[in-house]
């Protein structure tokens, strides 16, 4: 198996379902010639033609709203939004539309051949306009499913199962990650099952639980805590809606504890969805009030960034009280 | 059905496709310093004339600096207004002082000409305790209230409505002020500039909106962004005036914009003005053009300099020399170098600014966040060099109290 960065996994997995299938088509600024600022669509242009892989005007209202009715049509769209920090010019087309439209044809039409792929998260310097996690203002409506990958290898399989869904998927895209995480990657076609959370470590104290970037995080933080004598259990939600009830509950109903860490800020964070469902399932096994670990309650810094973050070194704390409490 | 004026009635159906609209270039300055016969050239008297070319030449300085430091790695981030400098410099100049700058962040040229000092652009570049914007922003997303530009946001074309609300309160103060817009080719595409003039044409607004048609949204190529003739013809059909200039023409750009403003002012009527001029540098330090565009397409716009054109024009008035030029070059190097270095030197933000700003006071929840990140920190001081620093500034001033 070839080793890849998470870019090569995205690239991967973009060539693959375009050979695949000649309905997908990779659009977005500068995803064209250029191959898109991060280079996730290069050579995609060359391989498949300018029909299948094109650059369009900047405008994310435009490319949502085309990529929609290319759905409804019964192609596959792949639409990059350069930053999920600009999916807001696009937000009425995904909220009120992308994710309306089966519903309210009564089935008629639908646009679940959709897919848009976005970069998110900080870590990487961007002060407030390229770090935003905006994916708790989706998992509000209805009608999207969404979709966090944390390593090359998910990535590949996530992106490719998020293509063929039949649903239209959010795909966020951890770039703090894009050339920081590397791993063995399958040239074959292969797909990771969407709404499934994975228990990628196994422990007896505490579930640790992340998305995404804060992965690694978490699994530092899991080290830290470990020296203490302190059993974690980490899992990766993966998808966030629809997202796995049933594999954190039977977690926490082992260990008691339940720590919830993102990026995004805290108050209306997915996090608080997850706590209230978690307290109403695992109520009388809980040791202790389950933790959250998220950014500020303000805009994404920049000079203070790492003050902002929620880092490996303010979940171990927050481990320690959960435990302790 | 309504438009506003009576239709014509025709029997057969014909289709028009625009072609007819083609707008022309005003141009005043050639590349060697001469300008055109007949032109008429504008009202720019001498210490006007140096204080738009200085402020252009300490743009290109300042630019290539800080493009060396980011190269250095002694900054994150930065973006060039490399040969552009004539468009931004030009139009600013034509305002009055006191008029709204609204920008997109390659337009530190106009700050510059406003007066912004060389520390207030360091402050920010480098996010430190004095940048006015509290180290929050990325490098460029400069700001002053009292060089009345607005701050800077990165989502493209935001400014463009806000630009045209912006003036119609100032429309409203009737104090003859208006706002000018600045904006590139690509951020025309969105949205938010098609409702921007059309608001101003419906509500008779004193803005200018100014398009950079610099050829480029980063990787993109002009002709990928729009099949029309640019973005002038688009005035047309928010019953607007429109001039299109060659960006890199000082003397061009000045008298259109200066016609511009007169006529936003006195008739309360927003103009559109495209600069066609191109982007000599990458699109930031982040972005290598090679991957999309030839050298030799830059080199033949290299030789269209506006630099180079305006000072070979002053050269030609016997306003400036081959001395001055040296002397100033120095001068400026030597000032940005300086202020660099200061700059760098300084504090972060105070820790405070994490949660100042969200609100007009902080809410109670953040302060809470405050205190526990306080309490982490000092668990913590290594991991968090910046917000430790803080805190001990914090604990000096209070034993000095
Ligand atoms: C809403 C939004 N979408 C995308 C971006 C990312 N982006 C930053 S600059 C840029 C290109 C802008 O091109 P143009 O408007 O022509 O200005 P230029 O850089 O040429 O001066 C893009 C796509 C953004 N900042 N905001
Ligand atoms: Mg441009």
């Amino acid at each position: 198996m070839p080793d890849m960065n998470m870019l090569k996994a995205i690239n991967n997995a973009l060539d693959t379902a375009m050979a695949a299938d000649d309905k997908v088509i990779c659009f977005g600024e500068d995803v064209g010639v250029f191959g898109g600022v991060f280079r996730a669509t290069s050579h995609l242009q060359e391989k498949y033609g300018r029909a299948r892989c094109f650059n369009t005007p900047l405008v994310e209202q435009g490319i949502v709203g085309f990529a929609n009715g290319l759905a409804a049509q019964g192609s596959k769209p792949v639409a990059e939004i350069q930053f999920a920090d600009y999916i807001f010019p696009a937000f009425d087309q995904i909220v009120n539309e992308t994710a309306k439209f089966r519903y309210r044809s009564g089935n008629l039409f639908n646009v679940g051949g959709l897919t848009i792929r976005t970069p998110y998260g900080g870590g990487i310097s961007g002060g407030l306009y390229h770090s935003q996690s905006p994916e708790a203002y989706f998992a509000h409506t209805p009608g999207l499913k969404i979709v966090v990958p944390r390593n090359p290898h998910q990535a590949k399989g996530l992106l490719l199962a998020a293509i063929r869904d039949p649903d239209p998927v959010l795909f966020f895209e951890p770039k703090r990650l894009y050339r920081a995480s590397t791993g063995e990657v399958p040239e074959e076609d292969y797909q990771l099952p969407l709404g499934e959370a994975e228990v990628t470590k196994e422990g007896d104290d505490i579930t640790l639980l992340a998305w995404g970037a804060q992965m690694e995080m978490v699994e530092k933080a899991a080290e830290l805590a470990e020296k203490e004598g302190i059993s974690c259990e980490i899992i990766d939600l993966r998808t966030i809606v629809p997202w796995d009830v049933e594999t954190v509950v039977e977690s926490v109903l082992k260990t008691g504890r339940l720590l919830v860490t993102h990026e995004a800020p805290l108050t209306g964070g997915f996090a608080g969805e997850i706590a209230a469902t978690i307290q109403q399932r695992c109520f009388l096994y809980l040791e202790s009030p389950i933790a959250r670990v998220t950014g500020l309650d303000t805009p994404f810094p920049l000079t203070l960034e790492k003050e902002y973050m929620p880092d490996h070194l303010k979940i171990f704390e927050a481990i320690k009280q959960s435990i302790d409490y | 059905m309504s438009t506003t004026k009576k239709a014509t009635i025709v029997h057969t159906p014909s289709f028009m496709d625009g072609d007819e609209f083609r707008v022309p270039i005003f141009k005043l300055l050639k590349q060697d310093g001469t300008t055109y016969k007949n032109a008429k050239l504008p009202d720019l008297d001498r210490d006007k004339a140096l204080r738009i070319y200085r402020a252009m030449l300490f743009t290109r300085v300042l630019d290539e600096r800080m493009l060396a430091a980011q190269r250095q790695g002694r900054l994150s981030f930065y973006m060039q207004c490399t040969g552009e400098e004539a468009s931004i410099v030009g139009s600013a100049a034509a305002l009055a002082d006191e008029d709204m700058i609204m920008a997109q962040y390659r337009e530190q040229g106009a700050l510059a000409y406003r007066g912004f000092e060389v520390d207030e652009f360091m402050n920010q570049l480098f996010g430190n305790d004095r940048d006015y914007g509290k180290g929050r922003q990325m490098p460029v997303h400069y700001g002053s209230e009292k060089l009345h530009y607005m701050t800077i946001s990165s989502p493209l074309a935001t400014q463009i409505p806000q630009a045209t609300g912006y003036a119609y309160g100032q429309k409203m103060a009737g104090q003859g002020h208006c706002t000018i817009t600045i904006f590139g080719e690509g951020a025309a595409s969105e949205g938010d500039f098609h409702a921007a003039l059309n608001m101003a044409s419906v509500h008779q607004v004193p803005v200018i909106f100014l398009c950079r048609n610099n050829g480029y949204a980063i990787s993109t190529p002009a002709h990928e962004q729009f099949s029309a003739d640019g973005i002038a013809p688009r005035a047309f059909g928010y019953h607007m005036k429109v001039i299109r200039v060659d960006g890199n023409d000082i003397l061009a750009v000045y008298q259109a914009a200066a016609k511009a403003r007169e006529w936003a002012v006195e008739n309360n009527k927003p103009v559109l003005i495209e600069a066609m001029t191109y982007r000599l540098a990458a699109h930031s330090s982040s972005d290598d053009p090679s991957g999309y565009r030839s050298k030799k397409e830059e080199e033949a716009w290299r030789d269209k300099d506006p630099v180079r054109r305006m000072r070979l024009w002053l050269e030609s008035k016997g306003w400036w020399s081959e001395d001055d030029e040296k002397q100033e070059q120095e001068l400026r190097r030597r000032e940005v170098l300086e202020a660099m270095k200061r700059a760098e030197k300084r504090p972060p933000p105070d820790l405070e600014t994490l949660i100042g700003d969200v609100y007009e006071t902080p809410t109670a929840q953040l302060v809470e966040q405050l205190e526990q990140l306080k309490a982490h920190i000092r668990k913590y001081p290594e991991a968090y060099p910046k917000g430790a620093k803080s805190l001990d500034a914090a604990k000096e001033g209070n034993e000095n109290a």
